[in-house]
């Protein structure tokens, strides 16, 4: 038995994601609610100063307005019509599943900031699969979904793999294998599975057997979202009221203890990530066969690092993470309207997204400081009445 | 101070049997496409490999810059017990304001102030995100994946978001890029030796400026009362604290210090190397210095090892498609697309990290937050 406890063959040492560290460990599920809300509402104050700066900064002069009326177009533009309420939920539901992936791995102590990769290759073998073979329509959607998921589950086996039994630490080789795949699937996109009639390199258009229904008429809103959903009940189901999921969560919790316990951590290690792969990939198969039908040699996704947001937002919950996807899926859907309105760059929303993100690492920090400078107070030798 | 020195490794090379077999293995092949009949054929592409090699030492450096500083300020984080995945997000950080400052200022107060401010600025920007990234590793607690993620998305949106409102829509051009003094004249044409001098010393200030940094940081690292103290807190803080080092101190000075060299590597790139600024420009530098920090054991000179190794491929993806390698071999060669080069950092990284060739192994209390109350 020497797989988990191999010499460290590389990466950060003694170190492990201890998941009821990120999701706070005191406290119900209402407090760690009202902490989310209040992360959130910080993260978005964080956008309208920056939309101050901006118009501060502006040749149409100062308007203290500003942010209201760019929140309110973003607000329009992703729940306003039925179009944008189908463009948010497009946009969701890769969320969901790369949210997914990362909180898996989480609830087992491993983090896969390796989404990413798997999703671009989970969308390849998805586009490879729907334009090269020729079945019915339900036949061949449903193939390629699920060879999507093997794509991002192999590609999830390989940190996997080498964190059991060579001690690599799998945070380092995840984030090797995303510059990996990237570069490798845009050679192999641009040449020997290159469309040869695009004008720029790409795998062909897939075959409309394999394309996502579009749910509602009149949107772009594709059948993407019944998958992303019950991706996120089996996950629950997987998680808490299963054997595996409860060997999953004591690894995370105490591999040590696992181990007594007769769990192989290794084996869970492997499985876990290889899962948590497959969700990545699953959300890159959904986004090919739902938006893009090829896949771009140069394709650029943001999908699997906005993965990691989504999870810690979600509080490594699946049904955390379908509200947090639900969340960033507003404000990335809801960008393109607030520029057009407002001229206000839509990267700002991955600084609202990157600064909820701190204040969720913070928070049970921030909690404990105010909480003990609350109860100083009234000890305090400071004179009544200055304490603010 | 004896049971301290004793609990840190020196960083020294080993040689492994993964390496005796590597090497056992390319010398049995050499020696069997010499019998076949290739032996001439591999003499010319070692030539041209020579060639290649002597002709462009100051690209090879040119690109192992940014990797190298990167570097330096992961292992500055990750030898006092702080993971940093953070690099990335710094260094594309500070590329953007060095440029921005540089190129409003350059108009009003000449080229070579400016861009002397606009380094300054690089270099102040990314240790304020390392700093940030020290309060929440360090004090805070939080998860340092989670933190130096954080540092790289909130890089990406506001250097895009800021390089629209008042690079892209305003009427500013460029930056001035910084120029070296230069060799005196005849010198670069010096056989072997003239090339190499040109490379160091030919170029801009910050590629002039790396190889004393790594040698310093080197001897630093392991010949000083800082890099041993730097050491143990990273091997074991406990025993560091128990003999009166102050952990929290010097894991937030390092953090933060380490944070400069990641504000020259953004420096290097908009304002020695290229004078402009794109959206996403550092194109995973920030992870490839990661990789060279590992490839190199956590050592300085290890690291500038690995990225000059990095940008040794990078420039050889590069050369092969100008001026193709001798015979069928370097026609073959040649036939491979630039991805090939591109992916090989990682891939090597993957290697090292799998142990099957060679071993890293990183500093104990790597990535744990001291807690001095727990045991």
């Amino acid at each position: 038995m020497t797989e988990a406890s191999a010499p460290a063959g590389g990466g950060m040492g003694g170190m492990s994601v201890n998941a009821t560290a990120l999701v706070g460990s005191g406290g119900g599920w209402r407090q760690q609610l009202v902490g989310t809300a209040i992360a959130v509402v910080l993260g978005l104050v964080v956008g309208a100063l920056l939309i101050l700066l901006s118009s501060a900064l502006s040749e149409e002069g100062f308007d203290p307005r500003l942010p209201f009326t760019a929140y309110g177009a973003l607000l329009e533009g992703s729940l306003g019509s039925i179009r944008g309420i189908g463009n948010t939920l497009n946009a969701t539901t890769p969320l969901i599943l790369t949210g997914l992936s990362v909180a898996f791995a989480f609830r087992a102590g491993l983090f896969n900031i390796g989404a990413g990769g798997q999703f671009y290759v989970g969308a390849f073998v998805a586009a490879v699969v729907g334009a090269w073979i020729g079945l019915p329509f339900p036949l061949l959607l449903l193939l390629a979904l699920f060879m999507g998921f093997i794509g991002g589950g192999a590609w999830g086996f390989i940190p996997g793999a080498l964190k059991a039994w060579r001690g690599a630490h799998e945070v380092v080789v995840t984030i090797m294998l995303n510059s990996i795949a990237a570069l490798g699937l845009n050679l192999l996109a641009s040449t020997w599975f290159k469309d040869p009639a695009a004008s720029f390199p790409r795998t062909p258009d897939v075959h409309p057997e394999a394309v996502l229904p579009i749910l509602v008429e009149g949107t772009k809103m594709h059948a993407g979202i019944i998958v992303a959903l019950i991706a996120a009940v089996v996950v629950w189901f997987v998680l808490f009221k299963s054997t595996l999921g409860f060997e999953i969560r004591t690894t995370g919790a105490n591999p040590n203890a696992a181990r007594y316990a007769g769990i192989r951590p290794a084996f869970i290690t492997v499985l876990t990530m290889s899962i948590a792969g497959g969700l990545a990939g699953l959300a890159g198969a959904v986004e090919i066969l739902g938006i893009t039908k090829n896949y771009p040699a140069e394709y650029n996704s943001t999908y699997g690092f906005d993965g990691i947001a989504v999870a810690l937002l979600g509080r490594v919950h699946p049904f955390g993470v379908v509200g947090a996807a639900l969340l960033f899926g507003i404000l990335r859907s809801g960008a393109g309207a607030m520029q057009r309105a407002t001229n206000i760059p839509i990267d700002i929303i991955f600084i609202v997204q990157g600064s909820i993100i701190l204040f969720v690492a913070a928070e049970p920090f921030l909690r404990k400081s105010f909480r003990s400078r609350r109860r100083k107070t009234p000890h305090a030798a400071a004179p009544a009445g200055s304490a603010a | 101070m004896s049971a301290v020195t004793a609990a840190v490794p020196k960083g020294r090379v080993r040689i492994s049997r993964g390496w005796a077999i590597t090497l056992g293995v390319t010398l049995g092949l050499l020696a069997l496409l010499v019998v076949l009949g290739y032996g001439p054929a591999i003499v010319d592409l070692v030539e041209w490999f020579i060639e290649f090699l002597l002709t462009r030492p100051y690209i090879i450096l040119g690109f192992a810059v940014p990797i190298a500083y990167g570097a330096l300020c992961g292992l500055m984080n990750e030898r006092s017990g702080v993971v940093n995945v953070g690099i990335e997000g710094m260094i594309l950080s500070s590329a953007f304001t060095g440029f921005l400052v540089a190129a409003y200022l350059h108009p009003v107060i000449g080229d070579v102030p400016a861009a002397l401010v606009g380094v300054l600025v690089a270099v102040l920007t990314s240790m304020l995100l390392s700093a940030l990234h020290a309060w929440l590793s360090i004090t805070v607690m939080a998860d340092q994946i989670i933190s130096g993620t954080v540092i790289n998305i909130i890089a990406i949106g506001a250097t895009a978001y800021f390089n629209q409102l008042l690079i892209s829509t305003s009427d500013v051009t460029g930056a001035p890029t910084m120029q070296g003094l230069g060799l005196p004249e005849g010198l670069a044409d010096v056989p072997i030796i003239g090339p190499l001098l040109n490379a160091v010393f030919g170029q801009g200030p910050i590629q002039t400026s790396l190889i004393f940094a790594v040698i310093f940081m080197q001897f630093m690292l392991f010949r000083s009362r800082w890099g041993l103290r730097t050491r143990a807190v990273g091997e074991h803080p406990k025993a560091a604290d128990t003999v009166g080092i102050n952990v929290i101190r010097t894991r937030y000075r390092n953090v933060i210090l380490g944070g400069a060299f990641a504000g020259l590597a953004g420096a290097y790139l908009t304002l020695e190397s290229v004078g402009s600024f794109q959206d996403q420009m550092t194109a995973g530098v920030g992870f490839i210095a990661l990789a060279a920090l590992i490839f190199g054991r956590y050592t300085p000179f290890g690291a500038l090892g690995a990225a000059l190794l990095f940008g040794g491929a990078r420039t050889l993806g590069q050369a092969v498609q100008i001026d193709a390698p001798p015979g069928q071999i370097g026609e073959w060669i040649a036939s491979w697309p630039a991805q090939i080069f591109g992916m090989f950092p990682y891939i090597l990284t993957i290697v090292v990290l799998a142990g099957v060739v060679g071993k890293a192994i990183p500093p104990a209390a790597d990535g744990i937050p001291y807690d001095k109350e727990a045991n």
